[in-house]
């Protein structure tokens, strides 16, 4: 469940395609190419086998999904129920909830995050003294390093009744929020300490897009009349239309991802009717509460659906940005 | 630069107290909580502390270091980041040189890509992760934390693109004085990749440090936790913890507030990744441009 959206799109050059060679070919050429390049398949050996064994042998336990498991018996022993546990899935108003608030916390987080990152990194870029730019961003930066642990304890803190947020809230002649517990308000807790943590980082991103167009645009501009708003508006955000189109596609390739560390270590069973996302369930019910079958039934849909996802956003990135990972 | 209009000038002074608000609301909620963490327990429970020490007093951090479990956890988290950087490292620098190659130079390379690249997009899940760890017999071990997620594919992704925009006379020189893949690795792109590894071996420092959910899950005892998941504990029973200090602790714990307690413990948690953050800045954010531009 870590986050993975910090790497930089890659423009590729379209063009010089190499001819691919068959990499099956006679058993002679085979032994040819060996002899050459045993030393780089030996460099691959340790990582191979770690990936195989904990990356590839979990998703061999997958099929746990379709049986009634039983600890004691392991898989081999354990009776097939089909789609037995589907169906009690989907017999569960718990379970069924999890969905719309999965999506409605995550996607919020994403439309949010977007733009306070954009609005901040032209808010960053007009600001003309380098060493004021450089401090303003190492602030911002630093939620984005401290664990999601860490900065519930924080929140904690900060958002209890007796707080320092209600006692501002107050003295400014409002009434006590309760950020946590109630049901109402909890997600959107979520969603802005998310965006809190995250909208300095996200602006790495954009900030280098910026810095990247080419200053004599602006001196036309300028030039021609145009106002600061105005050459925001008609240069540095058109020209930075195809990464914001390109980071919203790959955020949406991780759309069920609505953020377990910091659900799980804020939530309680007060909010579970908006706040439980499919992953806070999953671990409930499969770890803690040892219904391993279940919790792997929940485990399995979840991995097919954002496999999906994640195929079809890096399938757009590379049509509509070029983009590609590797 | 060029002439201002007032307009500008207006927009700029908003502008400057804008960032200054952004920062502080980044800051204050940290401050808020160094400055709990060492205020007595009268101001506390008052809730009159917001942004500066009341009542100053060291208790808690005296009760972080010499009671509890927090020191326990700290040291089995400094092991966690030795061998787990460590592994990190070896594995992401082994595989990222054969797949810097083009499928001409090592001609399984689009295969082996492939076989990393799936598990970015398809994974068994966290429970059958735990019945194979407790297959193999490596719960409550450090094995469990650090070998696994050994080969993290995004950095390692990262480190390949660096070694693809050096230039290839490097290497072509190194082959032609009679080196092989071995030695032109080693003394060859390690010493200019130096940039990239430091770049990579923050990602890995700070996912090992972070790192919370495995420790919860693979750890049975308790003092076999790493200090994210003594933290994460902390969250709920912070109190049931301080009860359990000795005869010799008791002292400090009468006169200790919950909150002080935990905050202190909190903000010590957050200090090793204060202590790296300048060189964070300095190869996290300019390693990932590079990095991520393929040459």
């Amino acid at each position: 469940m870590g986050s993975a959206t910090t790497n930089l799109p890659q423009v590729q050059p379209p063009g010089n395609k190499v001819k691919k060679e068959r990499y099956f070919g006679s058993p002679i050429r085979i032994i040819k190419r060996l002899r050459r390049e045993w030393p780089l398949h030996l460099l691959m050996v340790p990582a191979f086998i770690v990936t195989l064994i904990f990356s590839y042998g979990p998703m061999y336990g997958l099929i746990m999904a379709f049986q009634d498991f039983n600890p004691a018996a392991s898989f081999a022993n354990s009776p097939w129920v089909g789609l037995e546990n589907f169906r009690w899935l989907f017999s569960q108003p718990a379970f069924i909830r999890t969905i719309p608030n999965t999506l409605f916390i995550s996607i919020s987080k994403i439309v949010l995050m977007t733009l306070a990152s954009i609005i901040f990194s032209l808010m960053l870029n007009e600001v003309r003294v380098s060493f004021c730019k450089r401090f303003f961003q190492t602030i911002v930066y630093i939620p984005h390093f401290i664990s999601w642990v860490i900065l519930a304890g924080v929140m904690q803190t900060l958002l209890a009744s007796d707080g320092v947020v209600n006692q501002f809230i107050i003295s400014l002649g409002g009434d006590r929020v309760a950020f946590l517990t109630d049901p109402s308000i909890f997600p959107w807790t979520m969603i802005w300490s998310d965006v809190w943590k995250g909208f300095g980082f996200g602006t790495v991103v954009y900030l280098a897009t910026i810095t990247s167009i080419d200053p004599e645009i602006y001196e036309s501009a300028v030039i021609d009349g145009a106002s600061k708003f105005r050459q925001i508006w008609s240069i540095t955000l058109p020209l930075m239309g195809p990464i914001i189109v390109l980071m919203a596609t790959l955020a949406m390739g991780n759309v069920l991802n609505a953020g377990f560390d910091q659900i799980y270590n804020l939530y309680s069973p007060v909010v579970y009717s908006t706040g439980d996302i499919i992953d806070t369930y999953l671990f409930r019910i499969g770890l803690e509460g040892g219904r391993f079958a279940v919790g792997m039934a929940v485990g399995l849909m979840r991995s097919v659906v954002s496999m999906i996802l994640m195929s079809l956003s890096l399938f757009f990135a590379y049509r509509v940005a070029n983009y590609r990972l590797f | 630069m060029h002439f201002r209009t007032r307009g500008e000038k207006i927009f700029n002074v908003f502008n400057y107290i804008f960032m200054v608000l952004v920062c502080l609301t980044c800051a204050l909620p940290i401050i808020h909580i160094l400055a709990v963490s060492f205020s007595s327990p009268a101001y506390i429970a008052g809730a009159r502390v917001t942004f500066w020490p009341m009542g100053f007093t060291l208790e808690p951090y005296l009760f972080a270091f010499r009671g509890g479990r927090f020191m326990t956890a700290f040291w089995v988290s400094v092991e966690r980041v030795f061998w787990g950087v460590g592994i990190n490292m070896f594995l992401m620098v082994t595989v990222a040189y054969p797949l810097a190659k083009s499928t001409q130079e090592f001609s399984a390379r689009n295969y082996y890509m492939a076989f990393f690249a799936i598990t970015m997009i398809f994974g068994g899940g966290l429970i059958p992760f735990f019945i194979l760890i407790s297959d193999i017999g490596w719960l409550d071990t450090i094995w469990s934390l650090v070998v696994p997620g050994g080969l993290p594919v995004f950095s390692m992704v990262i480190l390949m693109n660096f070694i693809r925009a050096l230039p290839k006379e490097l290497e072509e020189a190194a082959m032609l004085d009679g080196a092989g893949h071995f030695r032109c690795l080693a003394l060859v792109l390690l010493p200019v990749l130096k940039p990239a590894l430091a770049t990579v071996a923050l990602f890995a420092f700070l996912h090992h440090w972070n790192e919370w959910l495995l420790g919860m899950i693979f750890m049975n005892n308790p003092a076999n936790f790493p200090l994210q998941t003594y933290l994460q504990t902390l969250l709920t029973n912070f109190g049931a913890l301080m009860r359990q200090g000795g005869p010799e602790l008791q002292q400090i714990i009468a006169r200790l507030n919950e909150r002080a307690g935990r905050s202190a413990q909190l903000f010590l948690g957050m200090v090793p990744i204060l202590l790296v953050y300048p060189f964070l800045q300095k190869y996290f954010t300019k390693g990932l441009v590079i990095g991520s531009v393929k040459g």
